[in-house]
């Protein structure tokens, strides 16, 4: 299995996720901003954490708009798989690849600590080595957290089971404690926590070896 | 030719940076201020020399980029 690290002006989680890839069995294939196309036979496609372009103008959204964007929304039209971890998140809505926004944290500051998560779902490719509900420390390092969508775009959500991991604490007043969501062929996940970072006892905590270790099962059934 | 876009949070959007700056002005003895929406001005310098084709263009840019409109609307002044 493959994947592709995509990496921006100020991505600053790009090693770290290549790492955690590599460490559940995936080739790891390092990608910049200006290139116009994925490396051939790229199965997922990781969106890294960082301040891509300095955060300007809205946290993700310039990045949205690179070269490498619109390779990745076709993978992703094409059924491709995508996961995109803090600024990922954020650059994969101003994509329009999941629906919602991540404004600025409800508290007004950067919140840097680990968090207790639950799975909120364990049907989807990037969750099915959880078990439902089960309780992940996993570490949050963001400004912009506090994911915000409509009340119509909620219920949607909630009732096609998108939620994939909701905070035990609400750290950033985002909208049903929501943490990550997955997109309508589930196969596209953003969250604001950083599972890459939670891969190894070793550096705090490996409860998010889980996210590439299903990804890796879900593929090899697909 | 010159564009003016302001983006601001629509109106339902808690924006909590308002908030922040309407708790100071309080706590600064400004008595009186109920609400403080912040947002932004973005300064474009056009080319362009049609008015009409240039609100067109921004329009665009704004959908496209400028603004979330998830969350935030525009508006365009043209001068």
């Amino acid at each position: 299995m493959k994947a592709a690290v995509v990496t921006f002006p100020g991505s600053n989680c790009d090693r770290d996720l290549a790492v955690a890839f590599e460490a559940a069995g995936f080739e790891v294939a390092r990608v910049w901003h200006k290139d116009t196309a994925l490396p051939v036979g790229v199965d997922v496609v990781g969106i890294p954490g960082g301040f891509s372009f300095g955060d300007y103008l809205r946290c993700g959204a310039i990045a949205a708009q690179s070269p490498i964007g619109a390779a990745v929304r076709a993978h992703a039209d094409r059924g491709g798989f995508a996961i995109g971890i803090c600024n990922g998140f954020q650059v994969l809505t101003e994509m329009g690849l999941l629906p919602g926004v991540l404004m600025r944290n409800a508290g007004l500051k950067f919140v840097c600590r680990s968090v207790m998560l639950k799975v909120a779902t364990t049907a989807s490719p990037f969750t099915q080595s959880y078990a439902a509900g089960q309780e992940l420390a996993i570490p949050i390092a963001h400004h912009d957290g506090n994911y915000t969508i409509d009340d119509a775009g909620l219920q949607r959500l909630k009732a096609e089971d998108r939620i994939a991991f909701t905070y035990a604490a609400n750290p950033n007043g985002s909208m049903a404690d929501i943490a990550g969501v997955l997109s309508a062929n589930r196969r596209v996940l953003g969250m604001m926590p950083h599972p890459e970072r939670a891969v190894d006892p070793v550096t705090g905590g490996a409860d998010g070896q889980g996210v590439f270790a299903s990804l890796m099962r879900g593929m090899a059934l697909a | 030719m010159k564009a003016r876009v302001t983006v601001m949070l629509k109106s339902g959007v808690l924006d909590p940076q308002g908030e922040a700056v309407r708790h100071a002005l309080g706590s600064l003895g400004f008595q009186g201020v109920t609400g403080v929406r912040q947002g932004k001005v973005i300064e474009l310098d056009l080319a362009h020399t049609d008015a009409a084709k240039a609100e067109a263009d921004v329009r665009a840019m704004c959908e496209k980029l400028l603004a979330n409109t998830v969350i935030e609307s525009y508006r365009i002044e043209i001068g």
